[in-house]
């Protein structure tokens, strides 16, 4: 990554988010444009389809102790089908030392136990072959009372790079349904209502997929190395049938977040009948790179994502990484920040 | 709507209209996520719910309280996964024994503001994505005759109740054809613990019993595609369609 390249980090929330900037990505004639988030409906075109990922952000980072009281981190990473849930160990700290700093958490091993406050427990069930920092656990508490005991004791994931901590309602984005993500779907984040159905009534049309948007940075290199990890998603039948005819219509199917990419591309390579998609929920391993071909998806909405990240891969299936190389030198000269709270860029021919 | 399967969150579920309300909604098959301050009276509501027939979730949770709503509405959605009815019926009275406002601590009116106004308000907002996308939501706001009326000592409350109807018919002009409907029901005088609260020489015989008037709640919910949005009607007056 080159030096002009870096863009400064967002290190909380700002003011209106219309006025966020947009950095413009047109993959076909390789022009970039700097506008704000308040043009995106004039950046669309009747006939388009807007997907949006409408989970809402658990507060997945748990002070948690280990089997012997060793105080440390539970971050939740993915919930299994079974009720059991993937987590991540760090050791004491939080969000305020960088993830590649934190100490090492306690090793723990199958059938040991962290407590989470002092009544819910987190039994060990299986220990990842990559890492011991990535377990699999099943908590003692289920149903209404485990999502009562998580709401009183989690917190949002956050980094380094933010001032202050965050709440609850600081990672929802405005169309947060159920509670899947780990991390905020953050594309959505500058997308009011008021700019949704502004859209709208310029003829795009918008749909939902749920996607358990999972955790962004481990700081273990061997686990950061195979992000993004399996993640779960529902994509509902009025999607299908939106994206269908925006299609048969011409339109562009543009993805916001690249969780919705995911999702999205990782139901299409399922597909087995006639159909490009399939409603239906599954997890979906798919990792989007270069020389990845889009079936589904023309075009995304994101963040501004440095170079080496694997949301960076994902939109070289979209663009040429020499031209999202340009489009961050631009940025940076233009003063555009990055991270969750940062601005944001479209790529779409 | 036809009540079964209807998902339905309710505040002030741990007593008087909001319980009533509950059960009569779980007797027709409904799923309700409760939400009430206090964890004990809730949990005892969720399993009449469920006794009934329907499917009771207990949410702990004061309205009033900022931090709590994102918690409530996340409970909701995760045990529930869409909203088609949200009853804001949760309410204080501010502080009792009632008195006029030239005795009222303007923390008495804060505090019928932050439940009455700001936790509808808020609650609605932490659930507008799924009401919205969904396409098919009501919003039920439970006010009284005291935000039209000017009772002497009911200040606090009446206020607020007179803020929240204001805050309904905005939400209903800017939802208007955005899925989501949302209507103002004055349920009258009950015989619940906050009448008695409010006015605690009252003839009880004179009151509607919460559950006659929780029936009223339930016609009004299977027809509220026949109420115009921002519509605000009489619980005790409404039959079949049509509003008094």
């Amino acid at each position: 990554m080159q030096a002009d390249e870096v863009l400064a980090p967002a290190t909380g929330r700002r003011g209106d988010a219309l006025a966020e900037r947009l950095m413009v990505i047109d993959p076909a004639t390789g022009r970039l444009l700097d506008r704000r988030i308040a043009d995106l409906p004039e950046l669309l075109r009747e006939g388009d389809l807007l997907v949006l990922n409408d989970a809402a952000t658990l507060p997945a980072s748990l002070r948690a102790t280990g089997p012997m009281g060793e105080p440390m981190e539970l971050r939740l990473a993915h919930a299994r089908d079974d009720g059991a849930w993937d987590v991540a160990l760090f050791g004491d700290g939080d969000w305020r030392t960088r993830t590649e700093h934190r100490p090492a958490p306690p090793s723990v091993g199958v059938g040991e136990a962290l407590l989470l406050g002092d009544d819910l427990r987190a039994l060990v069930e299986a220990v990842s072959p990559v890492s011991s920092r990535l377990v699999t656990v099943r908590f003692s508490l289920s149903g209404d009372a485990f999502w009562r005991r998580l709401y009183q004791l989690g917190r949002p994931v956050q980094y380094a790079h933010l001032q202050g901590a965050l709440a609850l309602w600081d990672v929802q984005t405005p169309v947060a349904s159920r509670p899947w993500a780990m991390e905020m779907p953050s594309a959505g984040r500058p997308l009011s209502w008021a700019l949704l159905e502004r859209a709208r009534s310029r003829g795009v049309a918008l749909a939902t997929v749920t996607h358990a948007a999972g955790l962004s940075s481990i700081g273990d290199e061997a686990l950061d190395a195979r992000l993004p990890w399996p993640e779960r998603s529902e994509v509902p039948q009025a999607t299908v049938e939106a994206v269908t005819a925006c299609r048969a219509r011409g339109g562009r199917v543009v993805a916001v977040g690249t969780s919705v990419v995911r999702a999205l591309e990782g139901r299409a390579e399922r597909s087995t009948g006639a159909g490009l998609l399939e409603a239906g929920s599954a997890v979906t391993g798919l990792v989007i790179g270069e020389g990845f071909s889009p079936r589904v998806v023309d075009g995304v909405l994101s963040g501004m994502h440095e170079p080496g990240s694997s949301h960076f891969a994902l939109l070289t299936a979209f663009a040429d990484a020499a031209l999202l190389h340009a489009s961050l030198r631009f940025a940076s000269s233009r003063g555009y920040l990055q991270h969750e709270f940062g601005d944001s860029a479209l790529v779409l021919a | 709507m036809n009540i079964e399967g209807l998902r339905i969150v309710i505040t002030g579920a741990g007593a008087g209209l909001g319980r009533a309300l509950a059960l009569a909604l779980g007797r027709r098959g409904a799923r309700v996520a409760l939400v009430a301050r206090t964890a004990g009276a809730l949990e005892a509501v969720a399993a009449e719910v469920a006794a009934a027939g329907g499917e009771g979730h207990a949410i702990p949770g004061d309205v009033g309280d900022k931090e709590a709503i994102h918690r409530i509405a996340a409970q909701a959605m995760a045990a529930l996964g869409g909203v088609d009815v949200l009853v804001h019926n949760a309410s204080t009275l501010g502080l009792v024994p009632l008195r006029p406002l030239a005795d009222t601590e303007c923390e008495a009116l804060e505090r019928a503001l932050a439940v009455n106004v700001l936790g509808p308000f808020r609650l609605t907002r932490a659930l507008l994505g799924p009401m919205r996308l969904g396409g098919d939501a009501l919003v039920l706001m439970v006010s009284s005759d005291a935000a039209v009326e000017a009772y002497p000592t009911w200040g606090a409350y009446g206020a607020s109740k007179a803020a929240l109807d204001h805050l309904a018919r905005i939400w209903s002009a800017e939802l208007d054809g955005h899925g989501v409907r949302v209507v103002t029901v004055d349920p009258g005088e009950m015989d619940t613990a906050m009448h008695a609260d409010a006015m605690p020489d009252a003839d009880r015989a004179s009151l509607a019993s919460p559950t006659d008037v929780a029936e009223r709640f339930v016609e009004i919910i299977r027809h509220a595609g026949s109420i115009p949005t921002g519509q605000r009607v009489a619980a005790q007056g409404f039959s079949a369609g049509v509003c008094s």
